[in-house]
């Protein structure tokens, strides 16, 4: 047991420090430095200015001792200080952390209970209506773009019809106490958390759906029918757990994914997220903090690895023993 | 308060160089001013931090003109106003300026606002603002009282005045900033405390900035407004959209004609191009001079011909941009109207290219053209029409996108160009944002608009050098002008059109900031119709 979790362990430090390095060295590639877009900024610059910049970040040292000061900070748990905002990079994301959070969390939790539940409801009758509508849907969801998508419920729900928010995460005008808060922040994030969740929730009614269908046809459930289970019994008990394995697996491996959805998404809706955080970044050439970023989501999809292990165990016993 | 819309209206129908007094002439119905309320800014722009005297661009300088205080102020006109400053004079060789303070100023944390502190601002300005030519003449700064403000210059320096004023050299606490850290990275440059009618209560980085009223702001009676939140927003499609949906009161700096036309034509917003005099932005087409190619004149004269400026006005930019045809915009009191335009003649380009050993019977002529990556109509459009336009005069040009800014910056810098469309801004005076662009000490290879053509004319740089030490305004005007004859002449880079950056506001906004320096200048005056 413990020497399974040390390895573990050590897997997520070398990938972490992995990719540090390969970012570190990749971000490099791009033309282009922190001190020409500071200039480009302050609409021109001159020589002075230029050198102090990359002075003030250590730019003017060699690559491979920006590298190892780098690394050696990270170790200490410090990211640095970011050259665009001129903050400490943990303090910018972890600014940034919550709302993407909430977003991901929001939108996979929406996507797993409404997907799964599209699913069995199709895997019911498979050739009724119910399940062509939901293929047919899922099909959409699944292969229209999560921008594409986000601008469409833009302009429906920003221009033609205008029941919520379009941009931003709260709305800085309103005043008022946590309640009013919490509500304007839901109110901002149905439409961002229901651009990202589409896809997912597309996928996963199509994975329960075949799914429920395998599992359906297994000896155990004709065992279970012909015990005198009700059908409801049978479906929600027998079939659906065995039947949610493969879609939480999936799940839990596209936790990446989703959070490279986010970036997309969070762009469109100026969601104050990682990912609007990670593009700007980028196009500021902020090597500091599109490494923090990067080095927070690696985090955050080790953990989510981690996770889906252990739920996969509680709905399955047999994993947990096996090994 | 229908006057100041059928105004801007009128102005932008006629296109008349008329509405001076919109800023102005508004104390006549003072009476009128109602007081409180938040204006809700749209913005494309994403400021580092707040601090003005060490960050220059757009993107400080509309927060930072609320934030602190100026010495001197301007309006619709180039003519200085008193701000912090009551009263200036200059001695009788123009190399000593004395300005007298506003008494009974204070900061944002209750300090007063003294001499010391207005010195010590300006010479963090003059030893770290990226544009050093506005304080460069500056030998010594005094202080001989509290009130008193001395400036002495090597040599007269008329561009002063200008550079005395919003966006350009913010007044800053001393007691609160000279704490022996860097300036350029102080982290109270994130929520500093300000001299100006607005305070900074709150700066998320790509989000919001919350401005409120400043209550001891030694105008008496000023701001008018309760609070400005200026909101950050991805796109000037999303921006467009929050105001239509009421989110947001105001937008300035728009420069997409297609949604300004969209706007204009929905009737519920006004829409004026006036208060962008002093950023005088110029899109133009840049010419590496050292290319084989180009460095010849009949090459770069027969390019110009080739282009037609109306079309890009007109057709690309739905009428809503001005010719370009020297360096500052009309708008400058720099302006000369006699240089040569390069009026669209195709023959004639043809001509020249054939004089130059290209076209017909010669070799065909290739270049590459480059442009600002993420400014569509005013630099990718304009960069394929010139494509297109040149192919008419038998010139292959092949359009090369850059992925983002840096890279494009990158290349121009290093000379990695035949040509380029480009953006530049002349900031008021000529002295700060024309000189950079054409004196031979300007080839600055790295450095993103220095004079990265590589144009390099003595007559230029003494004509450009004089102008700028010249008191005497009838006379400055006369060296400016022969200097842009000299300039256009030359065609290292070829003018096209202004950018057409707009304002549109919703009816309730009164009093909109348009002097020459636009949202970049103090908006105590703005007040918001109930």
């Amino acid at each position: 047991m413990y020497q399974r979790i040390t390895k573990q362990l050590l897997y997520a430090v070398s990938l972490i420090l992995a990719v540090l390095v390969l970012n570190f060295l990749l971000i490099q590639l791009a033309p282009g430095d922190p001190a020409e877009v500071i200039a480009g900024e302050m609409g021109g610059a001159n020589a002075e200015v230029m050198a102090a910049i990359r002075a003030q970040y250590g730019l003017d040292k060699p690559l491979l001792t920006q590298l190892g000061l780098y690394l050696g900070h990270a170790l200490q748990g410090d990211l640095g200080t970011s050259y665009f905002y001129n903050r400490p990079v943990v303090e910018l994301i972890l600014s940034r952390l919550g709302p993407t959070l909430l977003l991901v969390a929001t939108a996979l939790g929406f996507a797993l209970i409404v997907g799964t539940r599209l699913g069995m409801l199709a895997s019911r009758n498979p050739r009724g209506i119910a399940s062509a509508l939901v293929t047919v849907l899922s099909l959409i969801g699944y292969s229209a773009p999560v921008f594409w998508t986000g601008l469409m419920l833009v302009i429906l729900f920003g221009a033609t019809i205008p029941l919520f928010p379009i941009a931003g995460m709260i709305d800085v005008v309103k005043q008022g106490g946590p309640l009013v808060r919490a509500l304007d922040i839901a109110h901002h994030l149905v439409l961002p958390a229901l651009t990202l969740g589409l896809v997912y929730l597309a996928q996963y009614s199509r994975l329960t759906r075949a799914s429920m269908l395998e599992v359906l046809g297994a000896d155990y459930i004709r065992t279970a029918r012909a015990k005198g289970v009700s059908e409801r019994q049978v479906f929600n008990r027998h079939a659906f757990r065995n039947a949610l394995l493969p879609v939480v697996t999936v799940a839990g491996m596209q936790f990446g994914a989703i959070i490279s959805g986010a970036v997309l998404v969070e762009t469109v809706f100026s969601w104050p997220g990682l990912g609007t955080l990670a593009f700007q970044s980028i196009l500021a050439r902020d090597y500091p903090t599109v490494l923090g970023i990067l080095f927070f989501s690696t985090l955050i999809v080790i953990i989510a690895n981690l996770l889906t292990d252990f739920v996969s165990r509680l709905l399955d016993p047999r994993l947990a023993g096996g090994r | 308060m229908t006057l100041s819309f059928a105004f801007s209206r009128r102005f932008l129908l006629t296109g008349a160089v008329a509405l001076t007094a919109v800023g102005t002439a508004l104390p006549i119905f003072a009476q009128d001013v109602q007081k409180g309320g938040t204006l809700v800014m749209a913005s494309l722009q994403k400021p580092r931090h707040l601090n003005a005297a060490v960050q220059s661009g757009l993107a400080t300088a509309v927060p930072a003109a609320q934030i602190f205080a100026t010495l001197l102020r301007y309006g619709a006109d180039f003519e200085p106003q008193p701000y912090l400053a009551e009263s200036w004079e200059f001695s009788d060789d123009n190399t000593v300026l004395t300005l007298k303070l506003h008494s009974g100023a204070t900061f944002h944390d209750g300090q007063p606002i003294t001499a010391t502190d207005v010195i010590w601002s300006l010479d963090v300005a003059k030893q770290n603002h990226p544009f050093s030519s506005m304080l460069e003449p500056v030998e010594a700064f005094g202080a001989p009282d509290p009130q008193t403000v001395v400036i002495r210059m090597k040599q007269p320096h008329p561009a002063i005045l200008l550079v005395l004023s919003s966006a350009l050299t913010p007044v800053l606490p001393k007691h609160v900033f000279d704490d022996g850290q860097d300036i350029k990275s102080n982290p109270k440059n994130n929520l500093p405390i300000g001299s100006g009618p607005f305070k900074v209560t709150a700066f998320e980085p790509g989000q919001h900035i919350i401005l409120e009223r400043y209550d001891g702001f030694f105008l008496e009676g000023k701001p008018y407004l309760d609070r400005i939140i200026i909101r950050q927003y991805q796109d000037a499609n999303s921006g467009v959209l929050a105001l239509e949906s009421g989110e947001a009161q105001i937008f300035p700096l728009l420069d997409s004609t297609r949604l300004i036309r969209r706007l204009e034509k929905s009737g519920t917003m006004t829409v004026t191009d006036q208060g962008y005099a002093g950023i005088g932005p110029v899109n133009w087409l840049a010419f590496n001079t050292k290319n084989s190619a180009l460095s010849d004149l009949r090459v770069r004269q027969a390019m110009a011909y080739a282009i037609d400026r109306n079309f890009v006005t007109k057709a690309l930019h739905s009428g809503l941009s001005k010719p370009a045809i020297e360096p500052v915009v009309q708008d400058s009191i720099f302006f000369a109207p006699d240089v040569e335009s390069y009026d669209f003649d195709l023959d004639k380009a043809k001509a020249l290219l054939a004089e130059a050993g290209y076209g017909e019977g010669g070799n065909t002529l290739q270049l590459r053209i480059d442009y600002i990556p993420d400014i569509e109509e005013q630099q990718r459009a304009v960069a394929e029409y010139i494509k297109a336009a040149l192919a008419k005069a038998g010139v292959e040009v092949t359009v090369r996108a850059s992925p983002d800014f840096p890279t494009w910056a990158q290349r121009i810098s290093s000379y990695d160009f035949d040509m380029t469309m480009d953006q530049v801004f002349n900031w008021g005076d000529p002295v700060i944002g024309v000189n950079r662009t054409y004196l031979c000490s300007n080839i600055r290879e790295g450095i993103i608009w220095s004079n990265t053509q590589q144009y390099c004319n003595e007559t230029v740089d003494r004509l450009l050098n004089q102008a700028g030490v010249e008191p005497d305004l009838a006379k400055r005007k006369d060296l400016y002008a022969q200097a842009f004859r000299q300039i256009t002449a030359d065609i290292p880079i070829h003018f096209i059109n202004q950018v057409p950056y707009h304002t549109v506001y919703s009816q309730a906004v009164q009093n909109p900031p348009v002097s020459i320096w636009g949202a970049m200048g103090p908006m105590d005056e703005v007040w918001l119709k109930q």
